[in-house]
């Protein structure tokens, strides 16, 4: 470390420019050949580069490239390219009847392909790519259907959605939030959900849940039936099958009777094309559950 | 009369803050003025108390070291929370959960992120670069630092700024332009410090003894000149109330975001780049006690390297509202950017030749080393992912966040690492380090530390472009988003792993150099300006 020193020259260095600072000299040395010719190149690259494709702003526009390119061409030349490949056998999916896609191959492999697309680009973000669902987000996989699992039942539900604001049509129904207006005290929920919760053999409280099945009848029955086994017409889930939406346990069914859930689906028929709805329909259906 | 002057000013500011306190809109506002208030309440107090003490002027033949010395204690400061804040939102990304929800809104992954880029960019390598650049300066100048305790304004004043960016990103005070975070009242402070600091920096250029001004402030100065220039046009803005925190950008849509990447590509060309191209001139020959490779190399890169950085700026929007144009600039000046980049790697590299066999024996020689090849790498893959089919690619992938972390990691830490423990011997007058196979661990920590990083980055970034991009027969995507989220999980455990090993170096680090000011033994080193 001989800070004041002058950096050490060894003999056969080259000449130093006979600077120093700080005791920091500089070789004489000339570029590196190889470096000034690639800098070279990479300029000509640039220069022929720029004449390809547009680069150069003038007055009112830029040098187009005598190639022709832009990045918007490009991207439409891809799509074009797809939708002509496509277009009959999308035509063909629209003219055909749901029930009846699946007797043809071709269209029912279309349809498979097409709407797995739509759904892991649209649907995904709530049901999960795999279609499962989430907490207030149904699976799509089992045979438990709020709505009714049908082709038909399915595609009105993807078109029109449920309880949204933007289709006079989406599917509606809503539950009263039996705690936070008043309808029930804390015992009858107490009761009711010990009694909702002994439907599909969970551990309860006899007494209560006996207590609970007269508030039930009276309260819930009207929608999720006498039996608890829902009704598709409104949506009600079906109480005895083990399937929660939002949860089994005491907490979430004390918090469901008490505030209820307003699950909402947006309306696709809006953003989607038809041959898109068509496919996504197809695709649901074809996951497991489809009746 | 000066005393007098600066009472009045220190009150004034602290009234207004207290004012500003009391009507401010938002809480970052609100905390920031009270932080204000304080700092200038208790520097009118510190100021009063000194009033009319007859002061030892200071020797003018003496470097000025002392605020060397406090910049070099910021940076380790600032590097162990800037590393450490980036393992936690690395394990964020690994492990959701780690957003708590008793945090929310403080210490989620949003508000952490701007916290980490700034701890690491502008607290870390902001203060490596100051303080090593009123070192260098002196040397190479032959001349104390002008404007005297200016240089202090400058350390302090930087610091505060780097305080009232981070409290401000937590408590959500955010002009959302990367790198560029801090709201208008941050930024015009940064601006009356950088211009203190340009003036410290040319006035002891201007007065120096040497004939000819030495590479190493070439780069430190094109640094500063192009800093201001950046960090004012982007940060032209209006703010909605004096009393409120929240400001709207000047340029809007594709103007602003040109605006914003021509700041920030040139913030990683200037700052990070040009400034450490400045360290690296000076620490490199010194440690390996050889002349600098090729003068001619070095002219001809610093002009080639300035003037082509400034344009690169459009790589960052290929594929977007940016005009083609525009984006073909972009892309063709950052090709022809390689060379004069690798012109820094080459006089830093072939400077050690003939002191090869110093790379066995000297571990901060071999931090330097390492520090020139990851540069040299960066700047190769920067043209590279510049080239709008690779971008096409690479884009919004982590393939980006690799690169930027080689760069910083390799480039930008490991040559200030190096940088630290060539000064602290020096700056506290000691005869050596504390231990040198501390440094052998912090080296090789480090090293193992960015191959995982940028490799894992590497491998799920090239992973999430293909499956981005991957499409079946019929044209259809065969992925959705979250599959390429839920893929890349592995490779994020790596990361944050990687990033663990960096941090765990940079603690032995501050050991090393803390026991090396404690327990070492003492040497005299001259602190005079020689007299020529």
């Amino acid at each position: 470390m001989s800070d004041n020193l002058h950096t050490n020259r060894k003999p056969g260095d080259p000449e130093t420019t006979g600077h120093s600072w700080d005791g920091i000299e500089e070789f004489n040395n000339p570029m590196p050949r190889w470096w000034v010719y690639v800098f070279y190149l990479c300029i000509a690259f640039a220069l022929i580069y720029s004449v390809l494709y547009p680069a150069w702003p003038l007055v009112n526009r830029a040098t187009p490239g005598i190639l022709g390119w832009s990045t918007r061409g490009d991207v439409k030349a891809e799509m074009t390219a797809w939708h002509d490949q496509n277009k009959a056998i999308q035509a063909k999916l629209v003219a055909t009847p749901l029930a009846e896609i699946k007797a043809d191959p071709a269209l029912a492999q279309f349809a498979t392909n097409a709407g797995g697309a739509v759904f892991r680009t649209w649907c995904a973000q709530c049901h999960g790519s795999g279609a499962a669902g989430n907490k207030g987000f149904p699976n799509l996989l089992d045979d438990d259907w709020l709505w009714g699992g049908t082709l038909q039942d399915i595609h009105f539900t993807v078109t029109h959605g449920v309880r949204n604001a933007d289709d006079g049509d989406a599917r509606y129904s809503q539950m009263p939030a039996f705690g936070k207006d008043g309808i029930l005290d804390q015992t009858q929920i107490r009761d009711v959900v010990q009694y909702v919760m002994s439907l599909s053999n969970a551990a309860t409280d006899p007494k209560a849940a006996e207590a609970g099945k007269t508030v039930f009848a009276e309260n819930c029955a009207a929608c999720h039936g006498e039996n608890a086994k829902g009704d598709r017409t409104q949506g009600a889930p079906n109480l005895t099958d083990a399937i929660w939406l939002y949860g089994g346990d005491r907490k979430t069914l004390t918090e469901t009777v008490t505030n209820a859930r307003f699950g909402v689906m947006p309306a696709w028929g809006k953003r989607l094309s038809d041959a898109d709805i068509q496919a996504v329909t197809y695709y649901v259906h074809s996951l497991g559950g489809g009746e | 009369m000066w005393d007098y002057i600066k009472l009045a000013v220190l009150a004034v500011i602290a009234l207004f803050a207290a004012i500003a306190a009391n009507y401010g809109h938002d809480l970052a506002y609100q905390v920031h003025a009270v932080l204000i208030m304080v700092v200038a309440a208790a520097m009118f107090i510190f100021s009063l108390r000194r009033t009319g003490d007859i002061r030892v002027p200071a020797p003018a033949n003496e470097y000025f070291d002392s605020v060397v010395r406090a910049g070099v204690i910021a940076t380790a400061f600032w590097g162990v929370v800037g590393f450490a804040a980036g393992v936690f939102i690395a394990s964020q990304l690994a492990f959701p959960s780690l957003n708590f929800e008793w945090a929310e809104g403080y210490m989620n992954f949003g508000r952490l992120r701007p916290l980490h880029t700034s701890a690491v960019i502008f607290a870390f390598g902001g203060n490596a670069l100051i303080a090593t650049s009123f070192y260098v300066v002196q040397r190479t100048s032959a001349a104390r630092l002008w404007g005297g305790n200016a240089a202090w304004f400058v350390f302090w004043g930087y610091n505060l700024f780097i305080v009232l960016a981070a409290t401000g990103y937590i408590l959500g005070a955010t002009q959302s332009k990367e790198y560029a975070e801090p709201e208008w009242y941050v930024d015009l402070w940064l601006t009356i410090v950088w211009l203190v600091y340009l003036a410290v920096f040319l006035g002891t250029i201007i007065k120096r003894r040497e004939k000819h001004i030495y590479v190493a402030n070439w780069f430190y100065l094109s640094f500063i000149v192009t800093v201001a220039m950046l960090h004012v046009f982007n940060n032209l803005a209006i703010p909605v109330s004096i009393f409120g925190s929240k400001s709207v950008q000047v340029f809007s849509g594709v103007q602003d975001a040109m605006t914003q990447w021509w700041y920030g590509h040139n913030a990683v060309g200037f700052f990070l780049t040009a400034g450490f191209l400045g360290m690296m001139y000076y620490f490199v020959p010194k440690q390996a006690e050889r002349p600098v490779y090729s003068y001619k190399l070095s002219i001809i890169h610093f002009w080639a390297l300035i003037f082509l950085y400034i344009w690169a700026g459009p790589h960052h929007l290929h594929y977007t509202a940016l005009p083609d144009w525009a984006s073909t600039l972009g892309m063709i000046f950052s090709v022809m950017l390689w060379m004069p980049s690798w012109g820094g790697m080459i006089n830093g590299l072939m400077t050690l030749s003939g002191a090869w066999d110093k790379l066995r024996t000297d571990p901060i020689i071999r931090m330097m080393v390492i520090s020139v090849g990851f540069y040299g790498m960066s700047t190769f893959e920067g043209p590279m992912m510049s080239i709008r089919a690779v971008n096409s690619l690479s884009h919004y992938t982590d393939w980006t966040i690799g690169h930027v972390h080689s760069g910083a990691l390799g480039w930008n830490g490991m040559i200030t690492f190096g940088a630290l423990y060539f000064l602290v011997p020096r700056l506290w007058h000691r005869e050596r380090l504390y231990s040198l196979s501390l440094v052998s661990w912090h080296f090789w920590l480090a090293t193992i530390g960015i191959i995982l990083y940028a490799a894992s980055m590497w491998v799920t970034g090239i992973m999430e472009g293909l499956m981005w991009r991957e499409v079946d027969a019929n044209g259809f995507l065969v992925n959705s988003f979250a599959d390429t989220v839920a893929a890349k999980f592995p490779m994020y455990v790596v990361r944050a792993l990687g990033g663990g090993m960096y941090l765990t170096g940079a603690i032995i680090m501050c050991f090393n150099l803390w026991k090396t000011v404690t327990a070492g033994a003492p040497k005299a080193y001259s602190t005079a300006v020689p007299a020529e």
